[in-house]
């Protein structure tokens, strides 16, 4: 095999590294105000309303597997191409630790499948080490963010109620839907015991916003991609319209290897990458480079970039880069309500995901673990698909039936299309969301004797939670069993939260919200970046994703991604304005 | 808003938007019958990766059971869920060939179906001196009733229990996931609609 590396003439403005939630911001922001930008995405394209790549609407039997897992972690309908494990591209973990690393290889990544919790940072999530003695804060606050969320609000739509709940910002938000059955019962019954539980905030269409997109039309399966362009991916809201601009160049199917920097002035002059379906070797040439590979991507590829100059990675002279990484906490509890048994059936199908969450509600002054967690809702009369009534020896010997009579456990005929009648929409999910403390002994690094299939040296995690994360699963599980008992339920399952299985605490890299590896901060000997993510090191390259961010909050990253990318992409076009890059 | 007119609004604002959107000429106004058309269209690929498309055909094209184990199959899917006043049964709905291509997806599942199914061939020359599929319904009963509950079965019993609660679970899963299943359960979902709250009577039902 010849390798030659073929070196495309033209200069850019920006290249940009990842299209999902901070390369898509990225790419439409700097693209609209003008600027040349190639766009590289190591996936293919994806269009959630072209009918080659439409799951919705489909019912499970059009799946010879009926939508379960086998090729896709989410099932066959799921709009993640990519899962933890991907062909040929491995990494590895340190003996006794542990670290999951999901990625969605297409264009918008992870914001085609994700859940659309579109939850702002509080003022508090920015400064939790002052505020609490543990971690670090942030080099910027809230009202630094504040407009961005709020332009992020209006361009792209989001849903919810003004409730001036604390550390909990109100947005601009579209009407929320009602709640689900399940869901007034879940509510009532929190209130009971002082949890408060209130409109969810997601960024679906439920008015329309624009001419571009459509109005959700309720068929709760955001996470196939939306054909009327009603939930956000960066895909449909993002990339395709900054396509229409004339100003963006995508070029799919690009595995970038590294950042190529000049010797002599240490800026960067472009990246390099493999073309995935050809092989060749291809340069990219642009003046300012910004990352949004995903968190734990962005590190590896500033890692990768070694030279004689950057003998440590790229903007790595602190060190710091890789470390810090972490994922949110994940706990969760499933409840069987018999007083939903044998319910009307209505289409209750709703938005893609719950109507009404409950925002971390306590002070940790009086808890024994050191930050919050919010509660996810799940239940109602849900599309069957694989899984759907099994288990049922475990159910139906414990509930008489219409005609007043219990059976053994199990058994078979008849009685088991009761079970599934009876039983259908009667159970409630909770799923705890929290954050964890960042620590420098939880990272990623180069591994240093394996590589993937394109020979790009492949990454080693190290990771243990601390004992504020199993607390707090512990705190998350013991919510749940109230919840479920003040709703006259009973928790499902053989699982007994306890010290020995971390209260179900999931593993690190499970929940999917991974962060930090390339942290922003004030002190260029600890971080890598500066206050508006540009590298300290290197004053033309920044990082987009969420590998910048001190901490995570107790909020899905999302909409912080996306508002911090806009603010980076201004601030970008600025000092182009003003010369300064 | 009527319901009808609900409908032809998310036309619009769906298949409308989307097709312009891939640049497509817009559909100034489609019907029901017109988006339930399109819905059906097929593409070539639907929704697969080419990898998985590909796997799919090939695992399509494989036969794992005999055709001894897929009539033995057929007969336990059918002691399971047998046709009712309500609804038809497993076999009417597809199960057994749902769960052939099970088998061959989930290749863990492979030896706890096949020793499964000779597990109960065993049993059943034991007792009744012939194979499952040979001995009268009344005697597969027999058989069946010392295996489906969990909870009272004996010591001797456990590994039919074990896969008979396999059995139990896949034919329910393939048979709730099919269009006689979702008439069965009722449900009445994937499909545009717009939600505007639990109804009235349910409410009031619930005490709210």
């Amino acid at each position: 095999m010849s390798i030659q590396i073929k070196e495309e003439p033209k200069q850019y403005d920006v290249v940009i590294v990842g299209s999902g939630a901070g390369g898509g911001m990225a790419a439409y922001t700097l693209a609209k105000a003008g600027a040349k930008v190639c766009l590289l995405e190591a996936g293919g394209y994806y269009d959630p309303a072209d009918p080659q790549y439409v799951t919705q609407l489909k019912a499970p039997w059009e799946s010879p597997r009926r939508g379960a897992g086998t090729t896709r972690a989410f099932g066959d309908f799921d709009a993640a191409w990519g899962g933890w494990q991907i062909d040929g591209e491995p990494y590895t973990t340190v003996k006794g630790t542990e670290f999951h690393w999901f990625r969605s290889r297409m264009l918008g990544g992870r914001t085609n499948h994700w859940g659309r919790i579109s939850l702002r940072f509080g003022p508090d999530d920015f400064r939790r080490g002052s505020l609490s003695g543990i971690g670090d804060d942030w080099p910027i606050t809230y009202d630094d963010m504040k407009p961005y969320y709020d332009k992020v609000d209006r361009l792209i739509g989001i849903f919810g109620s003004v409730e001036n709940f604390p550390n909990e910002p109100d947005g601009i938000f579209l009407p929320p839907p009602k709640p689900r059955l399940h869901e007034l019962m879940i509510q009532k019954a929190a209130k009971g015991i002082g949890i408060p539980v209130i409109p969810s905030r997601l960024s679906i269409l439920t008015q329309k916003i624009n001419d571009e997109r459509g109005v959700c039309f309720y068929c709760h399966q955001c996470n196939r991609g939306c054909v009327a362009y009603a939930d956000f991916s960066s895909s449909s809201v993002l990339v395709i319209p900054a396509l229409k601009t004339g100003n963006l160049t995508l070029q799919n199917h690009a595995m970038v290897r590294e950042v190529l920097t000049d010797p002599q002035t240490g800026l960067c002059t472009g990246v390099s990458y493999v073309d995935t379906r050809t092989r060749e070797e291809i340069q990219v040439k642009a003046k300012v480079v910004v990352l949004a590979a995903s968190a734990c991507e962005s590190a590896r590829l500033l890692l990768n970039s070694k030279s004689g100059r950057f003998p440590q990675g790229l903007a790595n002279s602190s060190g710091v880069i890789g470390k810090y990484l972490n994922d949110s906490t994940g706990a969760g509890r499933q409840g069987f309500i018999p007083a939903l048994m044998n319910r009307k059936r209505y289409n209750e199908d709703g938005v893609g995901g719950m109507h009404v969450y409950t925002p971390w509600w306590l002070n940790n002054n009086k808890l024994d673990f050191a930050r919050g967690y919010h509660i996810e809702y799940g239940g109602g009369m849900n599309m069957p698909g694989y899984g759907f009534g099994m288990g049922m020896q475990n159910m139906n010997g414990k509930y008489a039936y219409a005609d007043g009579n219990t059976h053994p456990a199990g058994g078979y005929g008849s009685r088991l299309k009761e079970d599934a009648r009876r039983f259908f929409g009667a159970y409630v999910g909770f799923a705890g969301r929290g954050e964890p403390i960042p620590l420098e002994s939880n990272y990623c690094e180069i591994d240093p004797d394996k590589v993937d299939k394109y020979g790009i040296p492949v990454l080693r995690f190290h990771y243990k939670w601390s004992d504020h994360e199993i607390k707090q699963a512990k705190h998350m599980q013991e919510t749940f069993a109230q919840i479920i008992d003040a709703m006259g339920g009973t928790p499902v399952g053989d699982f007994k939260p306890s010290a020995e299985n971390n209260y179900g605490l999931a593993a690190p890299g499970q929940i999917i919200h991974e962060i930090g590896t390339v942290r922003m901060g004030k002190n260029s000997g600890k971080s890598a970046l500066n206050e508006w993510q540009q590298a300290h090191d290197v004053k033309n390259l920044f990082v987009v994703d969420a590998a910048p961010f001190v901490s995570q909050g107790d909020k899905n990253v999302t909409w912080t991604i996306l508002a911090s990318a806009m603010r980076t992409s201004e601030y970008i076009i600025d000092q182009v304005k003003a010369n300064k890059l | 808003m009527k319901r009808r007119d609900v409908l032809k609004n998310i036309a619009l604002t769906s298949v409308g938007v989307a097709t312009a959107a891939t640049g497509a000429k817009a559909d100034p106004a489609l019907n029901e019958e017109e988006l339930s058309a399109k819905k059906k269209k097929k593409s070539p690929l639907a929704g697969r990766t080419q990898a998985e498309a590909d796997r799919d055909a090939k695992l399509l094209s494989e036969t794992f059971f005999t055709p001894a184990e897929m009539a033995t199959i057929t007969i336990l899917c059918d002691i399971i869920l047998p046709a009712d006043a309500t609804s038809g049964s497993a076999s009417q709905a597809g199960v057994p060939a749902f769960i052939e291509f099970i088998a061959k997806d989930m290749p863990q599942q492979q030896t706890p179906l096949r020793g499964g199914l000779m597990w109960l061939e065993n049993q059943s020359r034991k007792r009744f001196g012939a194979g499952f599929a040979a001995i009268s319904p009344a005697q597969r009963i027999q058989i069946v009733e010392d295996i489906a509950y969990p909870e009272k079965a004996t010591p001797a019993m456990k590994q039919g229990t074990a896969f008979f609660n396999l059995m139990r679970d896949l034919t329910m899963t393939g048979f709730y996931t099919t269009e006689m299943g979702f008439k069965d359960l009722g449900y009445i979902g994937n499909q545009p609609n717009v939600w505007q709250g639990v109804p009235e009577e349910v409410l009031k039902q619930f005490g709210f």
